[in-house]
């Protein structure tokens, strides 16, 4: 494994340079990509649209999930939409601009070629959805409609109702479908990926358990793809799905993959509060309502008058008034950092006091009810399901809920681990989005990176690699496995009293406390010291039921959460390492007197890489050379 | 409302698919208004870990009523009483204090039981794969603006697109026919004009494998249109014949 990590930017200038790539890489010949199996963990937008593209080119494909069916994938619960830079609202937009606005709104802490890249790529994306049948919204005169979303000044986001994520997932699960009926594509549902096999150095195949039976599986190829999403889990409670977790990417850490940046966490700042103990997760309510609803609290601390009693003149439309230039749609780090402020200071609402109102009275008074239903009616309808509260009628209360992690396995610029032949897609990798990403960004970059980088990428590194045979014969295999099939037997044989879920929510607590919205040396040492105490103790103490030769989630949500129990240890240390604010990752200590984030170019302007080793986690840095943009201070002003 | 209610649950316990199955009654002391169906599941799982009894086994996921994921028959309704509701989002303040609720997996020869309330549906990605799909390898899209499509015809295929795939219409269909999941694929895509060449073959491929599958046929109850999450409509099962005549027909 190399230790020092090559971003592999090509030469030339920032607009030339995917071209100057494209126009270098070997290919591997129409004839011989079948004689290439690939392993794709993963079935979401990055996942789902790599499986499919690389066997419509030619590869032999083999694709995991562990839902029961490809299609669920988390992905599918993306609301807002996806952008592009096709201007075609004519509103100034180009492709600099949204690599502009993506840095930028990443808080300069993401690599501009990848950036560019991934803006440069977002308008074919489109072209290729429309064209699977994504049902996109449309204009009247039958063209393709956007909307607005956070830290853009122009409308560049393309949507399917409050489903975009849903739909552009069914696109590639039916691209997928059909290559898998075409038999190019061996499916693999319900197998949840348990180790990495290195064969020389290179990443050869896989681990895997059947969640049916409970049996441990080999799986052998040339490369692995790793599309497994994020790790918001962490905090027990965010707006992922149940079973998204970070246990692929981490096993293929501990083999020698680095983890970059991990701490880099995004905070959505619209999702429905917390109700109660009970609860299991959050959900969101798309950051596209705040095109039309307006953010405020009551001026008056612990007024608890009903919203609709509160005057004009006594709420505080506090982004508005903060931030004139962009108003509601700042993005979301900023967005959520500020809810927070205004329920600290005693102006938080409902029966908890951590809410804050979205108000759509005055977008229904001036365009009419039927106008906002059309554009938001699921989103509403949702709401009232589960707060059983009449959005139309009264002001959502919202509060910020964990919702997408930046942070994840470190890759060059052809999305390649350190671990040669392991590549990261989606957002198991940490690319694209700097310290916080933009709304909208996710389903561009999952696609960009599935349908149009890794078919490049990925023939680059087979065609220039003399890949001997291998299978899963080796001793690599065998050692794997025993490792993976201990590590389930020791869960079910601590027998103790605490259950997964009671772990999981003390360790959701801690980090939610220390390592959340805002984060100061003290309490992430606290964490530190707490992550620690917690792990011991679940690894002495936990109590799993049932058996290994079955179905049984507790068992499988337990391996998962000890990964997490490492992870989140991590989180807080990259979190201490970085001495400066920017984008999710705020330290108290590093802000303005008007409590804006304070950047500390001179010395953080790089990406945290943590290896891991026996011995513990060492810090690699990756400089991060700004060659195109300016570094400025962000102002949404 | 009453901060705490006591709930009985007859749950269809089965520990795998060869096995004999049968109820079995919990209660849940602590159940609370604002929580909801899965989180109710959750609490009793937690009661039955503590006590030392195998947890029931179901499938969830994103609870938010999009990735089609959980689905159990409550009361002998699909995903339970709430119109247009994923059981994942169906709460408990719409029940009160000493109700019992039976919940049972989907019942249906196509979906095997694979343990207690989880079920096999694989059956439905393999309808998709044998034709629910336009054939467009990625890199050879026009621009999306080439293709103008009416707003009404693209309102419609996103209507007909929502289709989560939970398998409620199967469970709720006394024939046990995937026809509104067939018919919710066939017609979004038949509102469009992208993939049209390959639309005689879609459709005879699609109702083919359904059958195939060991599904049933439909015969108008129009029990799937009631208890579908989404609100697809059976006008799409009439779409779909359509479709196949006109593929038989020529």
């Amino acid at each position: 494994m190399k230790s020092d990590l090559d971003s592999k930017i090509p030469n030339g200038p920032l607009k030339e340079k995917w071209d100057h790539y494209k126009n270098g890489i070997k290919l591997v010949n129409p004839a011989n990509k079948r004689k290439h199996t690939v392993l794709v963990v993963g079935t979401g937008l990055a996942g789902g649209s790599a499986a499919a593209t690389l066997a419509e080119l030619g590869y032999k494909v083999k694709s995991f999930c562990i839902q029961d069916s490809p299609r669920r994938a988390h992905s599918i619960a993306a609301q807002g939409g996806i952008n592009a830079a096709k201007n075609y609202p004519n509103d100034g937009d180009t492709v600099w601009r949204l690599f502009y606005d993506t840095v930028k709104g990443g808080d300069y802490r993401s690599r501009e070629a990848n950036v560019h890249r991934l803006a440069q790529i977002s308008n074919e994306i489109i072209d290729q959805c429309v064209a699977q049948g994504v049902p996109f919204a449309r204009e009247y005169g039958g063209l393709l409609d956007n909307r607005s979303f956070g830290g853009a000044q122009v409308s560049r986001t393309f949507y399917a109702r409050g489903q975009t994520g849903q739909q552009l997932l069914l696109g590639a699960y039916q691209s997928m479908s059909r290559q898998i009926g075409l038999g190019n594509i061996e499916m693999f549902a319900r197998q949840e990926m348990l180790d990495l096999v290195l064969v020389d150095g290179k990443a050869r195949g896989i681990i895997t358990r059947n969640l049916v039976t409970g049996e441990i599986e080999r799986h052998f190829g040339d490369a692995v793809l790793l599309c497994t999403g994020g790790y918001g889990n962490v905090y027990y409670l965010s707006t992922n799905a149940k079973n998204s977790n970070v246990t692929a990417a981490w096993r293929c850490h501990k083999r020698g993959a680095a983890f970059a940046n991990p701490c880099f966490t995004q905070i959505h700042p619209t999702c429905i509060p917390v109700s109660g103990d009970y609860q299991s997760k959050l959900t969101l309510m798309s950051e596209s309502l705040r095109n039309d609803g307006r953010v405020w609290v009551p001026k008056k601390q612990g007024d608890n008058r009903k919203p609709k009693d509160i005057p004009e003149d006594e709420r505080d439309y506090y982004l508005e008034r903060r931030y004139p230039s962009f108003g509601n749609l700042v993005p979301r780090d900023v967005a959520s950092r500020n809810a927070k402020l205004a329920c600290d200071d005693g102006k938080g609402v409902g029966e908890t006091k951590l809410a804050v109102y979205l108000d759509f009275a005055e977008a229904i008074a001036r365009l009419g009810q039927d106008a906002i239903a059309a554009r938001y009616g699921n989103l509403f309808e949702m709401y009232e399901r589960i707060t059983g509260e009449n959005p139309y009628e009264t002001p959502m209360r919202i509060y910020p809920a964990v919702h997408y992690t930046m942070g994840g396995l470190w890759v060059d610029y052809e999305l390649q681990s350190n671990v040669p032949g392991l590549f990261v897609l989606g957002e198991a990798n940490f690319s694209d989005h700097g310290a916080n990403r933009l709304g909208a960004s996710a389903l561009m970059q999952g696609l960009a990176d599935g349908y149009f980088v890794i078919p490049y990428t990925l023939g680059n590194y087979l065609a220039s690699n003399d890949l001997k045979k291998v299978d899963g014969t080796h001793e690599a295999f065998s050692k794997a496995e025993k490792d993976a099939t201990d590590r389930l037997e020791k869960l079910l044989s601590i027998k103790g009293t605490k259950t997964v879920t009671e772990y999981h929510r003390e360790l959701g607590r801690i980090m939610w406390d220390y390592v959340g919205m805002s984060r100061t040396e003290e309490g992430l040492q606290t964490a530190i010291k707490e992550i620690a105490a917690l792990r011991e103790d679940f690894w002495k103490n936990v109590l799993v039921p049932g058996e290994n030769s079955t179905m049984n989630k507790n068992l499988e949500f337990a391996g998962r959460l000890a990964d997490f129990l490492e992870l989140g240890e991590l989180m807080a240390r990259d979190a201490l390492e970085r001495e400066e604010s920017c984008g999710g990752h705020f330290r108290e200590e590093y802000q303005s007197e008007e409590g804006e984030a304070m950047r500390n170019d001179d010395l953080f302007t790089y990406v945290a890489a943590w290896a891991y080793s026996e011995n513990g986690h060492t810090l690699i840095k990756e400089p991060l050379e700004y060659e195109s943009v300016k570094l400025t201070t962000r102002s949404y002003k | 409302m009453a901060d705490s209610m006591n709930i009985k649950l007859k749950v269809w316990r089965q520990a795998g698919p060869n096995v004999q199955g049968r109820f079995e009654t919990y209660t849940v002391p602590d159940a609370n208004p604002h929580m909801s169906f899965l989180e109710l599941l959750d609490v009793l799982n937690e009661q039955l870990i503590k006590s030392g009894s195998t947890p029931v086994e179901f499938d969830h996921d994103c609870r938010e009523g999009i990735c089609g994921s959980c689905g159990v028959v409550v009361d002998g309704v699909a995903h339970g009483p709430q119109r247009r509701t994923a059981c994942c989002q169906l709460h408990m303040r719409h029940y009160k204090d000493g109700d019992t609720i039976v919940v049972e997996p989907w019942r249906a020869e196509a979906f095997p039981i694979v343990k207690d309330l989880v079920v096999d549906r694989s059956a439905f990605d393999r309808i998709i794969a044998a034709g629910g799909y336009v054939s467009i390898n990625a890199g050879s899209a026009q621009d999306a603006n080439n293709l103008p499509i009416a707003k009404t015809a693209a309102d419609l295929a996103m209507d007909f697109a929502a289709c989560i795939g939970c398998g409620a219409c199967v469970a709720a269909c006394p024939n046990a026919s995937a026809s509104l999941f067939t018919a919710a694929k066939i017609s979004h895509l038949a509102m469009l004009p992208q993939g049209m060449p390959e639309r005689k073959m879609r459709v005879t491929a699609m109702v083919n494998q359904m059958a195939e599958e060991g599904f049933g046929d439909c015969s108008n109850h129009a029990e799937c249109e009631a208890v579908c999450p989404k609100g697809i409509s059976i006008s799409t099962i009439a779409t779909m014949r359509r479709e196949y005549m006109k593929a038989m027909l020529g």
